[in-house]
């Protein structure tokens, strides 16, 4: 558990690593509860009232980038990739589309059927988005990624309009009816990401 | 004077968004300093400068569209 801008900065240190050719890196984090808020969010993407917010202990953080509302809460797996995409594939498109194909598969190891959603970026299972995907690049080394609704508490996303969408949220405690384990989810994660992206991972 | 061109983002890329500006014309820029952020779809690249310089004149405002290989900046 870690907050949002403390993550961040993180994920800032790993892509200077990253830069200067050491090893690509996966984090794994959770973040406490918090709105972040692109350049292009709005105000009225937004339902709750300040006071509200404050009172369900959810932060707001406006970021620096493009993108709109998006929440993270505990319960939902954030995954970092600081990849070298310069050996990969340059290329934006692919890198979502992989990072969909990521999450597509891991719900599959859960008998999950998940989909895309054509023109929207994200992981959708029966019209309900559960996995939001959001990257950045700089000279090509990836930060941002993945936040998978696992055991997420979905009312929060009744404060937002996620993604400027007109969207209903699922996790996959809702689908599955159970508490799954985060730890199990990251064992899956490791074993996709590195066959997706031709990785060796230590952990 | 120096362009900052969008570059080639990936296959099937033609254009992307001005998401935000780092500098404002008059501002020095250091080569390897991010000058600008683009969007395509869930996507933000950074673009940096090419070279050491002042910003001379910013092409284009946030929000709006751009075509790969435009020249989004003059630097001096």
């Amino acid at each position: 558990m870690i907050d949002y801008a403390d993550a961040y900065q993180v994920q800032m240190e790993c892509v200077k690593q990253v830069t200067k050719d050491e090893t690509q890196k996966l984090i794994f984090c959770e973040h406490p509860a918090v709105l972040t808020l692109g350049r292009l969010a709005v105000d009225q993407h937004i339902f709750a009232t300040a006071d509200e917010l404050n009172k369900l202990g959810v932060a707001v953080h406006r970021i620096d980038r493009g993108g709109e509302v998006t929440l993270h809460a505990p319960g939902q797996l954030v995954i970092y990739p600081i990849l070298n995409l310069n050996t990969w594939k340059k290329d934006l498109h692919a890198y979502l589309h992989s990072l969909e194909e990521v999450a597509i598969d891991l719900l599959k190891e859960f008998d999950i059927v998940a989909e895309r959603n054509s023109g929207k970026t994200g992981v959708w299972v029966q019209h309900k988005k559960i996995v939001s995907i959001g990257v950045g690049v700089k000279k090509w080394i990836s930060y941002h990624g993945l936040a998978i609704n696992v055991n997420t508490d979905l009312k929060l996303f009744s404060l937002i309009r996620p993604c400027g969408l007109d969207v209903s949220m699922t996790s996959m405690k809702e689908i599955l009816g159970r508490d799954i384990n985060l730890k199990d989810i990251k064992k899956h994660l490791i074993k996709i990401f590195s066959k997706q992206f031709n990785l060796h991972i230590d952990e | 004077m120096n362009k900052l061109i969008l570059p080639e983002l990936g296959e099937g890329i033609t254009k992307a968004m001005i998401a935000g500006w780092h500098k404002n014309p008059g501002e020095a820029v250091k080569r390897d300093e991010d000058m600008v952020e683009v969007a395509t779809d869930k996507a933000i690249f950074n673009i940096a400068s090419p070279c050491d310089g002042v910003v001379n004149e910013l092409r284009f405002k946030e929000g709006q569209e751009v075509q790969i290989g435009e020249v989004l900046a003059f630097i001096k």
